[in-house]
């Protein structure tokens, strides 16, 4: 090899190098932009609100004062329209997928199915709360309630549960079920004691992701009708009466934390603006905890299951 | 391991669906909905209902627009509806032929302030008529200098400031100042929310904007305030007048504050805790509308209006459309001949 070629091949090289670099670079940049924005933003949210913070702002209804207010009724509203949501879609969304997985045929109608679940992740919010207006609301007469409430959330994040419990399904090696059908099980016994049980960790990660988007959402709610001022508390669900459990509280009305928040920063006085920033902290911390509680049960399922 | 939290899922969820149907009413619900300019109001007005009934009776308010709310009411759906305008005629209709009659009762004023950035110092008033060549629907992208609005004005860009379509207030400006509800030029930054309006209009320079009064009220040290010269059906004829409690009350800040209402279902009204919601707010309401930065109505128009509720005088004093710049006086006689 010539002296000349040798240094021909090392600016080439070098030429590589610096592209490589300057790549790095880019990515890193555009990394750092969005986190610092994210940061920026969080940061401003809790500079303003977490001053705010107090067990008397949990524990107050909404006031004209803004020093008075609290959001008790929004983030009992919030629990509520989350359990609801959290019952009406677990059953639904993982059934499906596991039937998609495990039971559907693969043919054109299956994939025909398959692509409108992963469109329907992509509409917009609000279409689903005019359909649940149109359906729920009067359709089926449930009305503006928690139930109403619960169960349009619990369709738009329908689509999500179930792509994710087929991704986690997806993950199980086809051994395992080879090895459990080569003893004789049936395709519900497969289900049953392995599929479910070793892609639950994965299910679990998907269900609380789909809960923590659900949580912020407000558009889909205030098509429906959910309220702006409410100062009372749904009808508690386990009485001193009988038939001692009551589920009244479906059917009340209710505001959740995303509207009172809307409803705050676009007061004139700046101290409701400080309430809002408030409010900011705590749905934050809410959907974080979701996300962290989500992380760790992955990364705690992952650890006990081995193949 | 996962079966035991699925069987309970699958419990609880069937126990919750049985269960929903059972729609027995515990505690009266007075419900209301509508604009949200009155909201502070009301809201105001059901936070001290429902302390003084010791939580007996609930009050929800919700904020649809005044259209949606009227939507709502017709129906049959809300008790208690928010209007930032007269009912039109189309929800006249609407409630008639669902056969929804209504009590209207004013509750309070107002008011649409014209501002302007902090250091402008040579416009210390404008008029109608000048605001009407700013916002009219043929300005659009012509009139961009103050100087085309009057040569005496500086030759500097004019960045307009407004309400969204879907407010009442931009229905009310619209009407007052160029004549027809809605009709107005599209190229300037519009909000639903006006704190983004009090940013906009503190933040750049040769700025120019309308906002509601209370809004104002809270930014004073950002703002500045324009006083307007109404037209030829003013009362103080070519003097300019800043909104004040007291020009609006009496009617010299023209044509820019308006009456709001609220409008009670006949049907409604003949279940106790609604009847005695409406009283409870004529009887606090200007009280309440002043502690939120409204322009209360005088003491008179509370009286004739519980008048109104007492003897079941049902309809609406307006012909299915506002009026611009209605004094308290003539609003007065209007409620009085119902």
């Amino acid at each position: 090899m010539s002296r000349s070629e040798m240094v021909r091949i090392e600016r080439h090289l070098n030429r590589r190098k610096v592209a490589d670099f300057l790549f790095a670079m880019v990515g890193l940049l555009c990394l750092l932009f969005a986190l610092l924005t994210l940061l920026a933003l969080m940061y401003d949210l809790a500079r303003t609100g977490v001053p705010r913070l107090s067990l008397d702002f949990l524990a107050s209804f909404p006031s004209r004062f803004a020093d008075r207010s609290g959001i008790l009724s929004a983030w009992v509203g919030t629990l509520c329209v989350m359990a609801v949501t959290a019952v009406a879609v677990i059953p639904v969304g993982v059934a499906a997928g596991v039937y998609l997985e495990e039971y559907a045929p693969k043919n054109a109608l299956t994939a025909i199915i398959e692509l409108n679940i992963i469109n329907l992740a992509a509409i917009p919010s609000i279409t689903f709360g005019l359909m649940a207006l149109g359906l729920f609301v009067y359709e089926f007469g449930f009305g503006q309630s928690i139930l109403t409430a619960g169960l349009t959330l619990g369709l738009l994040v329908l689509p999500i549960v179930i792509v994710t419990t087929r991704e986690a399904i997806r993950a199980i090696p086809n051994t395992i079920r080879e090895a459990a059908y080569a003893v004789g099980a049936s395709k519900w016994q497969v289900v049953q004691h392995h599929i479910v049980p070793y892609s639950a960790g994965g299910i679990l990660t998907g269900i609380i992701i789909s809960l923590s988007r659900a949580i912020g959402e407000t558009a889909p709610l205030i098509t429906i009708g959910a309220l702006t001022f409410i100062a009372f508390l749904p009808t508690p669900p386990v009485s001193g009466d009988a038939p001692y459990v009551s589920f009244q509280w479906l059917m009340d009305p209710f505001t959740v934390m995303p509207i009172q928040m809307f409803n705050w920063v676009s007061r004139p006085q700046p101290e409701f603006h400080v309430n809002a920033a408030a409010t900011g902290v705590i749905l934050l911390a809410m959907t974080l905890v979701m996300n962290g509680a989500a992380i760790y049960i992955r990364y705690r399922f992952r650890k006990r299951v081995k193949w | 391991m996962i079966q035991k939290p699925l069987v309970l899922i699958a419990t609880l969820s069937v126990l919750m669906f049985a269960g929903a149907p059972a729609r027995a009413q515990t505690r009266p619900t007075v419900k209301i909905d509508g604009s949200s300019t009155v909201f502070p109001i009301t809201e105001a007005v059901a936070e001290e209902f429902q302390n003084e009934q010791r939580g007996k009776v609930r009050v929800t308010v919700g904020i649809s627009g005044t259209g949606g709310g009227f939507k709502k009411f017709c129906r049959g759906e809300i008790d208690v509806q928010n209007a930032s305008r007269p009912i039109q005629k189309s929800e006249m209709e609407a409630c008639r032929s669902a056969g929804v009659k209504y009590y209207e009762l004013p509750v309070a004023y107002d008011a649409t302030v014209i501002v302007t950035h902090p250091s402008n110092d040579w416009l210390s008033e404008i008029t109608v008529e000048q605001l009407g060549k700013m916002w009219a629907p043929e300005a659009q992208g012509k009139v961009v200098k103050w100087s085309q609005v009057n040569p005496k004005w500086p030759n500097a860009e004019l960045k307009l400031f407004g309400a969204g379509s879907d407010s009442g207030t931009f229905d009310y400006f619209t009407e007052a100042v160029n004549g027809k509800p809605k009709a107005s030029r599209g190229d300037y930054t519009a909000s639903e929310d006006d704190n983004m309006l009090v940013q906009g209009v503190s933040g750049t320079k040769g700025s120019l904007g309308y906002m509601p009064y209370s809004y104002y009220e809270e930014n004073k040290s950002r703002l500045k305030l324009v006083p307007v010269v109404g037209g030829p059906k003013s009362p103080l004829k070519g003097k300019a007048v800043a909104p004040s409690r007291q020009t609006v009350e009496d009617g010299t800040y023209h044509p820019l504050s308006r009456p709001i209402f609220i409008y009670v279902s006949e049907a409604a009204a003949k279940r106790p805790e609604v009847m005695s919601f409406a009283a409870f707010y004529l009887k606090n309401g200007a009280k309440l509308a002043e502690a939120v930065k409204y322009v209360p109505l005088p003491a008179k128009a509370y009286e004739l209006a519980q008048g109104h509720l007492k003897k079941g005088k049902l309809g609406s004093a307006f012909g299915g459309h506002s009026e611009v710049g209605l004094k308290i006086e003539d609003l007065l006689k209007r409620e009085a001949k119902l």
